[in-house]
């Protein structure tokens, strides 16, 4: 990992359209996950309703055989503010976007590490929500619930992993050897992908989390 | 033709390790290569796939058959479909996409040729692990559609399914990433000229495959995934005492699967079209009919996935509506029937092997269409559901339809692919044996269905009313085992000894025509500009394109000027069609053309990919249980560290 | 490096399209608008989340829809910039996403989540 390349790609070479071709297939495979999620957001609908056990998303259960209390599961409030940390990475990485077209080596830094670090602190509280949620007696082999809800909002988590792991390697090569106007396509398709994350999330939670 | 040479040009001698040997091949980010390397890999399978079903018409060919068990035929019906499926027309489907997609644009590689690469090797890899049960003795046995919940572990506990899970996840992900490839390659690598609407009807079919492939198998990912997840790790996605439902499996697989019917005939169609119009001397009949149309099949494919489950009982609205959609289909599927009709209509015909192949498709291909339509309607769906009518049905689609028009696009390319022609002797021989053979083997399928033999069966009594069609079926089939044989002697035989084919064989209109054949590394020495859809005609026989749209400038067809150097591309009269092929070829260095570097980066990524699902299989092992979860990561780490590599380092090599 | 490319200085200019969309973005003061608006819209959203009449009322669902789906309009066309941007780009997404809308539909038709009332 001595040599980072500074424009790997085709910036020199004739295009059709004369558009990256990275921007190109990035918009293809958005569009492409808009099946994979709607896959799964449709199965997590499908099963609303339809667990055999508790615990229950919007309100609380008493298993009938031990008598034990389940309070509903989804916390809003936690949820909220972790919607609203997602939504803000997406300012932070716009900002980030302008930094470096405009050349600001400062900035592109600061903006990169807080939508990092946004990103982080989101999968830190969706960290706390799983594993509080065990806690309060749900797992993804509990019931319908159980394994539709985890799937769905562990695989976005994933996403937003890739995500931080792609901001740090920006922000790596930014420090390495300083990310130029030149480079802003990269930073470009890096937000595209952190904005759809964004999106996913935007539906997820009014149709998972708000809606009863 | 041409025979005044005696050989197919040879490029320059090979300098480094990756331009010769095992290497040249491991290491290659060449569109042709790779290309070549799915043709093999393919029809390796077909073999494969073939004998599976050879052995299953030979234990049906009377009653009681006793040549294998009732849990060896589950795995042989399994794995014939979905080998078939997933590792023969889907791969031919993608070795045609890789060799003549970036000839046909005028492009020197794809947009992408590391992704290429690793999109074969991912395949290659997925392929072994689908067929790796065979060697443990579990082949996947709950039939190519794996209905969950009877996939589950509950009632299919052993490894066989695991094979098939994880199988499928490693091949979607190869075809996921082939289809953002070509997307971006179609879009973005047309020549100067080359607009959408005078794209070769081939490149427009894959077009429309690749939207259908990147669009239809995230769905699929998702239902594997669910399927893997409670399979693996106990949860409850088709778990039925847990309120699962039992149809979630079905709407998803399908919804993948009926996309995936086109997905698998598109390219058939694309190839097709390409054969007709050279063989009858004579435009497309309605090109932008044919575009038009292939788009609309691929839109309303996605409409139409619940015709494969009228008997669960969906109730008369969901019937009606995909009653109703599936025949809409048929409108343009048909246009595409009559306008190649058109096409050969009042033309000179000219009766090669691959135009044979291709009529063969138009006529085979009608039969599987009509059956098709015939359970569209619900009610007569209902008595030929699960029969032997649907098995007929869908043969006429995949063998008459898909696998003729392979055949056919096999013939006609194989000279631009090798430099040689096919024998034509052995190709017409091979043409009807399985023209006769096909239709011996499965049209009394269509009768043993309605007289109610169902589907899946291993073993049945004598006296149903089956006995007959099942004993030609099997004879029909064995006729296609020598056809296929005659196929690979032909196939390996004229890679040495055929005919040389010259850069134009067939007088053919496209620009891959102009290429010498096989083409340099480079494809174009220089980008050609396209002014027509069929450049080679306008220059060789003006009169057969005269009411074929131009640009403006149309009568600057042969000249290009590029880069400030005054060059020829080589749309000139017949006589450089066969133009002496030993003419020496300047190598990419020589022409200062920036080609990617080889490297083995892809093919390493894909591996730590398949090691890590290898980690996910140990975990229901005997032996290796412990093992799974450091396998997995360890997979994980080498996938993460190669792609690292792979996109740290440059395309290209540096300039200086 | 022209002479490394001979194809590259064609009358087609590489960098125009791209050039021409980047001088079009939005400013830092879009950036700020949209932000404001995303974190009022989902404010708005968890508010009427703790009003329980109107969680009751028939209201509710097409209000949350419509506002998140608002949201996600917002963030595509300005963030993504889905609205300055090529053409191209806007058909790559929206056609799969409709596509991806029509399957979630349809399958909760059809798995009676939904339903048409007679
Ligand atoms: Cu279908």
């Amino acid at each position: 990992m001595t040599a980072i390349p500074h424009e790997h790609g085709h910036a020199h070479h004739y295009t059709t359209t004369g558009l990256d071709h990275r921007k190109i297939a990035i918009w293809a495979f958005i569009g492409s996950e808009c099946l994979f999620f709607g896959s799964l957001i449709s199965t997590y609908l499908i099963y609303k309703g339809r667990s055999v056990v508790g615990p229950f998303p919007h309100e609380a259960w008493t298993n009938p055989s031990t008598g034990q209390t389940f309070p509903a599961i989804l916390d809003i409030p936690v949820t909220s503010a972790s919607t609203f940390v997602l939504l803000m990475s997406s300012l932070f990485m716009v900002l980030a976007h302008a930094s470096v077209v405009r050349g600001d080596r400062k900035y592109s830094k600061i903006w990169l590490a807080a939508t990092a670090l946004a990103g982080a602190t989101f999968l830190g509280f969706q960290a706390f929500e799983f594993t509080s949620f065990v806690h309060e007696g749900l797992t993804p082999r509990t019931n319908l619930f159980g394994s539709s809800f985890f799937i769905l909002t562990g695989f976005h988590g994933a996403h937003v992993t890739a995500g931080v792991i792609w901001l740090i390697t920006l922000l790596f090569i930014d420090f390495r050897r300083g990310l130029r106007p030149a480079d802003a396509i990269n930073v470009d398709l890096c937000a595209l992908y952190w904005h759809f994350v964004d999106v996913v999330w935007i539906a997820i939670f009014t149709l998972i989390y708000l809606i009863q | 033709m041409a025979t005044t040479v005696a050989a197919p040009p040879r490029y320059a001698v090979p300098h480094t390790k990756y331009e010769r040997g095992l290497w040249s091949w491991l290491a290659t980010v060449d569109h042709k290569k790779i290309g070549q390397l799915y043709l093999y890999t393919a029809i390796a399978f077909f073999l494969i796939g073939g004998l599976e079903a050879l052995i299953i018409r030979e234990q049906l060919k009377g009653p009681n058959g006793q040549l294998v068990s009732a849990e060896m035929y589950n795995q042989l019906f399994t794995m014939h479909g979905t080998t078939m499926i997933f590792l023969v027309i889907m791969p031919m489907g993608a070795a045609f996409f890789n060799y003549l997609i970036p000839l046909q644009i005028g492009a020197r590689d794809v947009a992408f040729p590391r992704l290429n690469a690793f999109s074969y090797w991912v395949f290659l890899l997925g392929a072994l692990f689908m067929n790796a049960g065979w060697i443990v003795g579990a082949a996947p046995d709950g039939g190519w559609f794996a209905y969950a919940p009877l996939t589950t572990q509950q009632f299919s506990p052993g490894l066989n399914m695991d094979f098939w899970v994880i199988g499928l996840q490693i091949l979607g992900l190869s075809s996921l990433a082939a289809g953002f490839n070509f997307i971006t390659t179609i879009i973005n690598l047309r020549a100067p000229g080359m607009h959408f609407m005078r794209m070769p009807i081939f490149t427009w079919m894959s077009f429309v495959t690749q939207f259908l492939l990147v669009l239809a198998f995230p769905i699929i990912t998702v239902a594997v995934t669910f399927l893997m997840l409670d399979r693996f790790f106990g949860t409850n996605f088709y778990t039925i005492t847990a309120g699962a439902d039992p149809l979630l499996w079905q709407h998803l697989f399908w919804l993948f699967g009926h996309p995936e019917v086109y997905i698998l005939i598109l390219p058939a169609f694309g190839l097709v079209s390409e054969v007709l119009p050279v063989f009858s001397r004579k435009p497309l009949f309605g090109y932008p009919v044919m575009v038009y149309s292939g788009i609309l099949i691929g839109f309303l494919g996605f409409g139409v996935w619940a015709h494969h489950m009228f008997a669960v009982g969906m109730g008369p609205i969901a019937d009606s509506v995909f009653g109703v959609t599936t025949m809409l289909i048929a409108i343009p599927t048909g246009v595409k029937i009559f306008n190649w009709l058109a096409t050969m209509h009042g033309g000179s015909l000219r009766f090669t092997t691959p135009m044979l192949f291709a009529i063969g498709l138009i006529a085979l291909f009608t039969i599987g269409g009509i059956s098709g339509i015939m359970h569209s309607s619900p009610p007569a769906d209902l008595q030929q559901t699960d029969t032997y009518f649907i098995v007929a049905h869908f043969h006429y689609v995949l063998f008459g339809g898909s696998m003729m028009g392979i055949f056919a696009g096999t013939y006609f390319f194989y000279p631009k692919i090798t430099g040689r022609l096919m024998d034509e002797r052995l190709g017409k021989i091979h043409f009807w044996l399985t023209f006769v053979g096909m239709n011996l083997a499965f049209f009394p399928m269509h009768f043993a269905g309605l007289n109610g033999m169902p589907r899946r069966i291993y073993q049945y009594q004598a006296n149903q009313g089956w006995d007959i069609e099942n004993l030609v079926s099997t004879w029909g089939a064995r006729i296609l085992g020598v056809a296929t044989l005659v196929f690979i002697w032909n196939f390996v035989k004229s890679r040495r000894s055929g005919a040389v084919a010259g850069r134009d064989p067939w007088g053919a209109a496209t620009i891959e025509w102009t290429l010498p054949s096989p083409p340099p590394e480079y494809n174009y020495a220089v980008i050609p500009t396209i002014t027509s859809r069929y450049p080679l005609w306008d220059a060789k026989s003006p009169e057969l394109t005269a009411d074929v749209p131009h640009t403006p400038e149309g009568e600057k067809r042969t000249d290009v000027s590029v880069g400030g150097k005054e060059t020829h591309a080589s749309f000139k009269g017949p006589s450089d069609t066969h133009m002496a092929s030993e003419v020496a070829h300047p190598s990419a260095k020589e022409l200062g053309i920036a080609m990617p570097t080889p490297t083995i980066k892809p093919l390493l990524a894909s591996i730590g990919l398949t090691v890590m699902f290898l980690g996910l299989i140990l975990k229901h092992s005997v032996n290796y249980q412990s093992l799974w979860l450091p396998v997995l990561l360890a997979g994980v780490a080498f996938f993460v560290v190669s792609l690292y590599a792979w996109l740290l380092s440059p395309l290209e090599p540096e300039h200086h | 490096m022209a002479a490394d490319h001979p194809h590259s200085q064609t009358t087609y200019d590489t960098h125009g399209d791209a050039h021409a969309a980047e001088h079009k973005h939005p400013t830092w003061k879009t950036y700020k608008w949209v932000a404001l608006i995303l974190f009022v819209v989902t404010v708005v959203e968890v508010w009427i989340y703790y009003i329980p009449s109107f969680v009751a009322s028939r209201a509710f669902v097409p209000v949350l829809l419509v506002l998140s789906a608002a949201k996600f309009a917002i963030v595509v066309a300005f963030y993504m910039h889905l609205k300055y941007d090529a053409k191209l780009f806007r058909a790559l997404f929206v056609f799969p996403l409709l596509i991806g809308v029509a399957v979630i539909v349809s399958l909760l038709f059809l798995f009676g989540q939904i339903a048409v009332r007679a």
